[in-house]
């Protein structure tokens, strides 16, 4: 035995990758303590365990904190969301930007952006289409 | 009881190009002319370094280029790069090579031709590739998303971010080498374009060119030179790479590199003379003076606002003008140092801070990713 089963087949950024062209919305969760955590990694940033296990995400969130990017060909939304699980990740809240507060709850959803990669974004949840 | 480390070693010799918009002048120009110009200062020449330190945007092998083209034989060397942070960092490696005796002389130095080679910060090798597809304009809109949640969690204002801009461009006024000089008010700040809610083109540093250098070395060897700004205490810390992977929005990890600066030194802010803290937005400037402890966590905007950190206020901080109004050629933590070191040497003219005993110079790397905190004092505080 050369190499360590537990670190075999793709690393976790092309697993992330794969599944979501497949259309899930994964995260991770430690087996040993419990935390979840994104983006993924070989290790579990809480409590330093190997190789933490991919899981899929409820996709439910609130909105931690965010901005509004200003071009002068248009504006778009960045925030950071809060997952339900505990993690936190970077994405988009749909809609009218200035609509976009602190503390509302989101929910995911996939989009393929114009360069046709699946990405994760988040519409305000009760928010009326 | 004090640190080992305490004083042992000074900063002897600064160097700083004021170049801030110079075509023609490449980064490692800046960088060379700044090494000399520090040198100099110092009363050595480039053959007593044996020791290189240094960080730049433009390269991936710094410490092999700088040894090349300024003919170094260096005997050690360290080219951490943590982002604008990093020659504080270096400046912790190279009290811990003095005192280890792996080096005689330290040369820290940084230079960048930014401005003139384009305008924008420089992009490195880096990719993000779970925040890049969302399009936040770098690193501003990091900035931005800290400065949203204090905001909503503390209340604070634009206004008072404002005014933090002003107090900058009042100190630059102040220096004739800070690249903007223009009277600046909170409503001029206000009428600023929103480049990333809420942050507004006023609340950004600038970009210019500029190289800056420093010479460090033991504190029986520094005694020799003149003025010699001793290292009381350094800290430094790391808590992220990506904006959403910072721990707490609000708090940076100021906290940790202070705390160990602070106990190093056996000193608290109470004791702090002069401060200068990496401006790269307003945000920054008050969220590292509350994380410093010069103001209560959530109270930074009311501080900054009291006309407290401006020319004649209780606490003098930035007094080169900061990134905000003096420079910021795109790692800019080295010129807080320099300005810390020529404030305790009492060489700065109109904006010199009378009695400065003991300063501190911080920095930030990335998007407030890495910190790093030094602690000087004159002879008086050793």
């Amino acid at each position: 035995m050369i190499t360590d089963s537990r670190f075999d087949g793709p690393g976790p950024d092309s697993r992330w990758q794969a599944a979501l062209a497949e259309g899930r919305f994964l995260i991770q969760r430690c087996a040993p303590c419990g935390a979840a955590q994104f983006p993924p990694s070989l290790a579990c940033r809480s409590c330093g365990a190997a190789a933490p296990a991919m899981v899929e995400a409820s996709g439910r969130g609130t909105i931690y904190s965010t901005t509004t990017v200003r071009k002068r060909d248009g504006s778009h939304n960045v925030s950071i969301i809060d997952l339900a699980e505990g993690a936190r990740m970077m994405s988009r809240v749909e809609g009218d930007p200035d609509r976009v507060r602190i503390g509302r709850p989101v929910a995911a959803r996939i989009v393929t952006t114009e360069d046709g990669a699946p990405l994760v974004v988040f519409d305000i949840v009760g928010a009326a289409k | 009881m004090s640190d080992p480390h305490r004083g042992t070693t000074a900063v002897i010799g600064t160097g700083i190009t004021n170049r801030w918009d110079a075509p023609g002048f490449s980064a490692f120009d800046q960088l060379q002319e700044a090494s000399i110009l520090a040198l100099e200062d110092a009363g050595l020449s480039l053959g007593d370094v044996d020791g290189l330190f240094c960080a730049m945007s433009v390269s991936g092998l710094p410490v092999l280029n700088v040894a090349e083209k300024l003919g170094l034989n260096i005997r050690h060397a360290d080219g951490t790069m943590a982002g604008g942070s990093s020659f504080i960092f270096h400046m912790r490696s190279a009290m811990a090579a003095l005192n280890a005796g792996l080096c005689d002389v330290a040369l820290i130095a940084y230079g960048s031709n930014q401005r003139s080679a384009g305008g924008r910060l420089v992009p490195m090798p880096d990719p993000q590739p779970y925040e890049a597809p969302y399009k936040a304009l770098y690193p501003i809109s990091s900035y931005a998303l800290a400065a949203q949640r204090h905001m909503h969690e503390f209340g604070t204002t634009r206004a008072q971010l404002a005014e933090i801009a002003v107090a900058a461009r009042k100190w630059a006024q102040l220096n004739p080498a800070a690249f903007e000089r223009d009277d600046l008010t909170v409503e001029d700040v206000l009428a600023s374009r929103i480049v990333s809610d809420p942050l507004s083109k006023a609340d950004c540093c600038l970009v210019t060119d500029g190289g800056g250098a420093l010479v460090m070395t033991r504190a029986d060897r520094a005694r020799d030179h003149a003025a010699p700004a001793y290292l009381l205490g350094v800290g430094t810390a790391v808590s992220h790479r990506q904006i959403a992977a910072m721990p707490d929005l609000t708090t940076s990890c100021a906290v940790q590199s202070g705390r160990e600066a602070y106990r190093m030194a056996g000193l608290g802010p109470g004791e702090v003379d002069h401060v200068m803290v990496y401006d790269a937005f307003t945000i920054c400037t008050l969220m590292f003076l509350e994380d410093l402890g010069f103001c209560a966590k959530g109270e930074g905007g009311a501080f900054c606002a009291s006309g407290a950190i401006a020319p004649g206020g209780s606490l003098p901080v930035n007094t080169n003008g900061g990134g905000l109004s003096c420079n910021h050629p795109g790692m800019y933590g080295i010129f807080t140092v320099i300005e810390a070191v020529e404030q305790l040497r009492g060489r700065c003219g109109a904006r010199q801070v009378a009695g400065a005993e003991v300063a501190l110079a911080h920095a930030n790397g990335g998007v407030l990713s890495s910190q790093a905190t030094a602690i000087l004092g004159t002879a008086a505080t050793i």
